[in-house]
């Protein structure tokens, strides 16, 4: 976790509602089956709106109640499961921002937290998908699950510079996808969206594959100017860093 | 007008009863957890139902400019299946979450053994909680049913002021009215109580305490019978402010009892989405 979101949570809340997380993160701390009661009452006792970096008030404040649960390993793992399942989404998204804090706290936590990754990457909202690409999923989905996340962000509209790995994950095959994604884009007269250039740029030849610049040949003429507008965006675009898989 | 409907089954109605409870002046809603209509089989189908009635229910609400507000229970009549049962056990969860205004609807059905049980422990949870409670009272044997339920209430040791008795007529308001509680009634085609026997109700035992409430819900009932009970209390000469009590400061002030209930001003915001769905369909 950013090292900046609980110094921002300590600033924004009420000495009301300092006192109450206080006393919260204290009674879970004794007993852990007090986080079923405490978890889901944080956005009405802290505050709901936006913190920093993505995170709300309330997903830092449940972040504490989570770090402070005494379970490790297994029986870690099914108590943060069964708070995701009777979470509503607001709950749920803080459970996903947690994960990496978690391990960070119990390495035998490791990927038990992946199913509820999985999970939110099968739903269709965008909140979910993108708490779920934080720094856990990067370092735990495998990479064909991990270009699949991607590919699905980028589908919903979630900007890519909020997932985390990307530099050091994107790899060939995810420039594939993508020039291939673009390539779709063209065909249907359609603008690409540009983050996705950066990782296309960063494997040479992955654009070229696609078929993508033969459109600007097409006899349909919104074919043909879509194809010429999304070859300015990749020359315009500077060539992300050190891939993964680079020679 | 402003109308709060303190009892209303919206997963069982259409987006078109959402815009006509908004035409009539409908700004919240309380949905009790009830019975589906056909009996449930696991645990699991109820927690799926509270699932949506504080996920996607209260969304759907929001794109027609009504805030939508729940209760949380195990029915008494489902409470007779021991493969239910262990709902009692997930309660607790749920009476923590932000949209539940009440433990509900709670009561007798049939007066078995396990509705008693049900009842005790719902009402122990409620007194837990610091929440009000929602109580049904049964369709037959109806003044027995309130007695032997206002009897269950007082030993529970729950506050009279936090426990709203629902569905009554000539016959049990009385009963109600003397023991400290909130006094529900639903309007209905036909059955139960009718707009102009709701008037007569409250010219003669007055509007403290008093909530009407349509109880719309997958049989034959009717969303707007708060809007048409307030209007046959302004013909019969209640005031405005008078009607306002009854169908708007009553319901606020009993389930406000919870500290839950947010009556901002729903912004209908046509662009929201709930887990990335929308009630609008392609194309639009």
């Amino acid at each position: 976790m950013d090292p900046r979101i609980p110094i921002a949570l300590d600033e924004r809340l009420t000495a009301d509602a300092a006192a109450w997380l206080a006393d919260a993160v204290a009674r879970v701390g004794e007993d852990p089956a007090a986080v079923r009661g405490v978890f889901p009452a944080v956005g009405r006792r802290c505050g709901r709106g936006p913190l920093i970096a993505g995170w709300t008030v309330a997903d830092a404040a449940r972040a504490r109640l989570l770090a402070a649960l005494p379970l490790s390993g297994a029986a870690l793992a099914e108590e943060i499961a069964a708070l995701h399942r009777y979470g509503d989404s607001a709950e749920q998204r803080a459970v996903l921002r947690s994960l990496a804090l978690l391990e960070d706290t119990d390495a035998s936590f490791a990927d038990r937290g992946l199913p509820l990754v999985r999970a939110a990457l099968r739903s269709n909202d965008t909140d979910l998908i993108e708490s779920a690409l934080g720094p856990y999923a990067a370092r735990h989905l495998d990479a064909e699950g991990y270009r699949q996340a991607v590919l699905k962000s980028v589908f919903c509209g979630i900007p890519l510079a909020r997932i985390a790995g990307l530099t050091e994950r994107a790899d060939r095959e995810l420039a594939r996808m993508l020039a291939d994604f673009a390539h779709e884009r063209v065909a249907a007269g359609r603008d690409v969206p540009a983050d996705v250039w950066p990782v296309v740029r960063a494997h040479p030849g992955t654009l070229e594959a696609s078929g993508l610049p033969a459109e600007t040949g097409s006899p349909s003429p919104d074919r043909r100017e879509a194809a010429v507008r999304a070859l300015a965006a990749f020359s315009a675009t500077a060539t992300a860093p050190a891939p993964a898989g680079a020679a | 007008m402003r109308i709060f409907d303190p009892h209303i089954h919206m997963t069982s109605r259409t987006t078109d009863d959402y815009e006509a409870l908004y035409a009539a002046g409908v700004r919240a809603v309380v949905e009790p957890s009830f019975w589906l209509g056909q009996p449930r089989t696991s645990v699991d189908s109820f927690t799926d139902y509270f699932d949506a009635l504080l996920g996607w229910e209260p969304y759907r609400a929001a794109q027609f400019g009504i805030r939508h507000h729940c209760t949380i229970a195990l029915n008494p009549k489902e409470a007779n299946d021991p493969r239910c049962a262990g709902v009692l056990d997930v309660l607790p969860r749920y009476l923590a979450k932000d949209r539940v205004v009440a433990v509900g609807e709670i009561g007798y059905d049939s007066m078995t053994p396990e509705e008693d049980e049900a009842l005790a422990r719902q009402l122990a949870l409620a007194v837990e909680h610091g929440l009000p409670v929602l109580v049904h009272t049964p369709h037959r044997d109806k003044a027995a049913g309130t007695r032997r339920t206002l009897d269950v209430v007082r030993e529970s040791g729950i506050p009279p002021e936090h426990v709203l008795v629902d569905h009554l007529n000539e016959l049990t308001v009385a009963l109600v009215a003397d023991s400290g509680c909130w006094m529900g009634f639903s309007i209905y085609p036909d059955t139960k109580m009718s707009e102009d026997r709701m008037v007569r109700i409250l010219k003669d035992h007055g509007t403290a305490r008093m909530l009407v409430n349509s109880a719309a819900d997958w049989g034959r009932s009717d969303p707007l019978k708060t809007r048409k009970t307030a209007d046959a209390m302004l013909a019969a000469g209640f005031d405005e402010d008078t009607v306002d009590q009854v169908m708007w400061r009553n319901p606020v002030a009993f389930y406000g009892q919870s500290g839950r209930l947010d009556l901002e001003d729903v912004e209908a915001d046509g662009s929201a989405l709930f887990e990335g769905n929308s009630v609008k369909r392609g194309g639009e």
